[in-house]
């Protein structure tokens, strides 16, 4: 996916000037939160579970290589296949090949953000080869032409109203009169039109939430059960996952679930997890005859050892977006690539390179709630402070920017020399601002004053007014 | 040098020194119920995930009770059993209006019947195993799912179910275990949740207090 994550403040201005956007967001600063703050209540064991499910976390990066070797030959002897794929372009190949060696015309797809990520669906249809996404958010979008701007609700972006224009638009073999007016009609008319789908393709290609060591197993969690059909009518099912999925066993894997939903969308448990282990067995009435796991890397490796290891912990919940006042102004397609929000501003200058990123660490008021509800503890704004320094000493900011944050740096190093300017500056600006009480243009400061007016200082600085009280 | 070769040895390069395994995390209390609790809780669980949930004295009672809530809800008196013993030697005959027929399904069939390995009472979940009697594909292709689950088969925690799989099947797990908390649902179009997406619309379970 060609990424506009360098126009991030170009994205960022269009995204608050769209009704439909704006709109449709209404929809993630509500539901989302009250929804896992509930599930928490009803769980006293949450805060528990997320300090066990950092250490698992920790733990399993600390033995990735390990845990990747027990799983691989676990894979194997239960007659599937592990791919290793350092690069998109080598994960592309590996599932181009499999597909053209069993002659695929049409290939289902459940939800895979790393599938986002290697741009899996532009290539197989390249080659002639017909990619259907079968979750309805990732239908939705997949018709619109759009890529998703959620993590686990890729089409939070659309409004009903919208959804039912783009199905008339492109399901022109139904009746032109037929009432889609409520959603319910929507879903019906999604469901009827990818059953067809289903039952036809030649490969199901899914995600992974988890990779199980020591027993080979896939893991998928799904509300729509649109993967337990993509990987079990089609003949072949490729599982396309990130090295870091992977934990050591079941238990731990419960673990992750007892985190995950309740995190993500406020549910005890996502309507269907599956665990997937080889192809279908003698005897079994269905399932594929292929099982195929195409392991990638994409840059993962390379945080290890580094201040960024810790987001390799994510387990793609989602919860910082929901949670995020940036992302609630924005919406997702602003953060330019395949991942939105929080998560997608420590993630995606770490996979396409801080040069083509550095608005996105910027993009945060450091508030901090994102790490509050991460399910394992990533520190997210920590990580956005080091995104920022690595841009400055990589001189990725304008002129006036690095000359702003120096001049800044030697006053806040300065405290003698702080307190003589800020006396100064809020005198000065205190008289100046005393008839108006604000400032609706100050020179230097046009970024904030054109969009709301800066206060005027009143009376005497915070050191001051501390010393006086002593 | 081969991809997996790379791999690993940026992972070796980087990682930090081996950090001992942490365990799994607590066990939440609510799943640390028996007997008529355990009943209770995992009915309650399922229906809050918006299941339905019907209870059996034995499974002698099974096909009335199946083609009773098809009636109740207006739906085909049709029913594909998997062929799984604990189904279909039940009595179907009793059911004269009830059209059965035993087998997987192609999408063909807008109600099914099975067995289930499991029931997980801390979420109301079911576990359902793949096999030769027990097909996946009717788990999630019919309209009404109807599982049958026997109370000796429900446990309190996930860790009981991780041991009873154990037990069950040894080092190799089935082809797929499917973990099914509550029909198929949506909330993709402007967050409001909708039943029935690709999978079921409905599901019900029957839980049998004595097989």
């Amino acid at each position: 996916m060609q990424s506009t994550s360098h126009l991030f403040k170009d994205n960022a201005a269009r995204a608050l000037n769209d009704a439909h956007l704006q709109q449709a967001l209404t929809h993630v600063r509500t539901k989302f939160i009250t929804k896992r703050q509930d599930a928490m209540d009803a769980l006293p064991e949450f805060d528990a579970l997320r300090d066990a499910a950092r250490d698992l976390k920790n733990h399993v990066l600390s033995r990735l290589d390990e845990y990747l070797v027990e799983f691989e030959g676990n894979v194997v002897k239960n007659g599937g296949r592990v791919h290793w794929c350092a690069t998109p372009a080598d994960a592309r190949k590996t599932i181009l090949d499999i597909c053209r060696t069993a002659g695929a015309k049409t290939v289902t797809k459940g939800k895979t953000m790393v599938g986002e990520e290697i741009g899996i669906n532009d290539h197989l249809a390249a080659n002639g080869i017909e990619p259907i996404e079968t979750d309805l958010g990732e239908y939705i979008i997949q018709l619109r032409n759009e890529p998703p701007s959620h993590i686990i609700a890729p089409s939070v972006h659309v409004t009903r109203d919208q959804v039912e224009a783009t199905f008339r638009k492109i399901h022109t073999d139904l009746d032109p009169n037929r009432n889609l007016t409520e959603p319910s009609s929507l879903l019906h008319e999604a469901r009827v039109k990818l059953r067809g789908r289903f039952l036809v393709a030649d490969v199901g290609i899914t995600g992974a939430n988890f990779l199980i060591a020591n027993t080979g197993s896939t893991t998928i969690v799904t509300n729509e059960g649109n993967g337990d059909l993509t990987q079990t009518l089609p003949r072949i099912h490729i599982v396309l996952a990130g090295i870091e999925k992977i934990v050591p066993s079941l238990q731990d894997a419960g673990l992750l679930l007892r985190v995950l939903a309740r995190s993500a969308t406020g549910q005890e448990m996502s309507a269907y997890t599956t665990f997937s282990t080889g192809p279908r067995r003698p005897g079994d009435v269905d399932g594929p005859d292929e099982f195929h796991v195409v392991l990638v890397d994409n840059g993962r490796s390379k945080l290890l050892g580094t201040e960024f290891e810790e987001m390799l912990r994510c387990i793609r919940c989602g919860a910082c977006l929901n949670h995020c006042p940036i992302y609630h102004n924005v919406g997702g397609h602003a953060y330019g690539w395949v991942y939105a929000g929080p998560i997608g501003a420590i993630t995606t200058p770490a996979l396409i390179g801080i040069e083509h990123a550095s608005p996105l660490p910027e993009a945060s008021s450091l508030c901090g709630r994102c790490e509050q509800v991460c399910p394992v503890r990533i520190p997210i704004p920590k990580m956005l402070r080091h995104w920022r320094e690595e841009a400055f000493e990589r001189r990725l900011h304008g002129n006036r920017a690095r000359w702003a944050l120096k001049a800044w740096a030697a006053l806040a190093t300065r405290p003698a020399l702080y307190r003589l300017a800020m006396r100064v500056g809020v005198g000065v600006l205190g008289m100046l601002g005393s008839r108006r009480g604000r400032f609706s243009s100050l020179p230097l400061a046009e970024a904030w004053t054109r969009h709301r007016d800066l206060p005027a200082p009143q009376g005497r600085t915070f050191m001051a007014m501390y010393r006086g009280k002593k | 040098m081969s991809a997996r070769d790379e791999i690993l040895n940026r992972i070796r390069a980087g990682r930090a020194g081996p950090k001992p395994y942490p365990g799994s995390g607590p066990v939440p209390q609510r799943g640390q119920v028996g007997g008529e609790e355990r009943k209770a809780l995992f009915t309650r669980m399922a229906v809050q995930a918006a299941a339905t949930v019907d209870r059996a004295s034995s499974r002698a009672d099974v096909p009335s009770l199946v083609k009773n809530y098809l009636s109740q809800h207006n739906l085909p008196a049709e029913a594909r059993l998997a062929p799984d013993p604990r189904i279909t030697e039940l009595d179907w005959a009793s059911q004269p209006l009830l059209n059965t027929s035993i087998g997987g399904t192609d999408g063909s069939h807008p109600v099914s019947v099975t067995g289930a390995f499991a029931g997980i009472a801390e979420t109301g979940t079911l576990a359902l195993t793949s096999g030769a009697s027990s097909p996946t594909l009717l788990n999630f292709l019919p309209e009404t799912h109807i599982a049958v689950v026997d109370a000796k088969d429900l446990t309190g925690t996930y860790e009981e179910l991780w041991e009873r799989l154990k037990a069950q099947y040894g080092e190799v797990m089935p082809r797929t275990l499917n973990l099914v908390t509550g029909p198929s649902r949506s909330g993709d179009i402007e967050q409001t949740i909708l039943m029935g997406a690709h999978g079921p619309k409905r599901l019900h379970i029957i839980l049998v207090d004595e097989p």
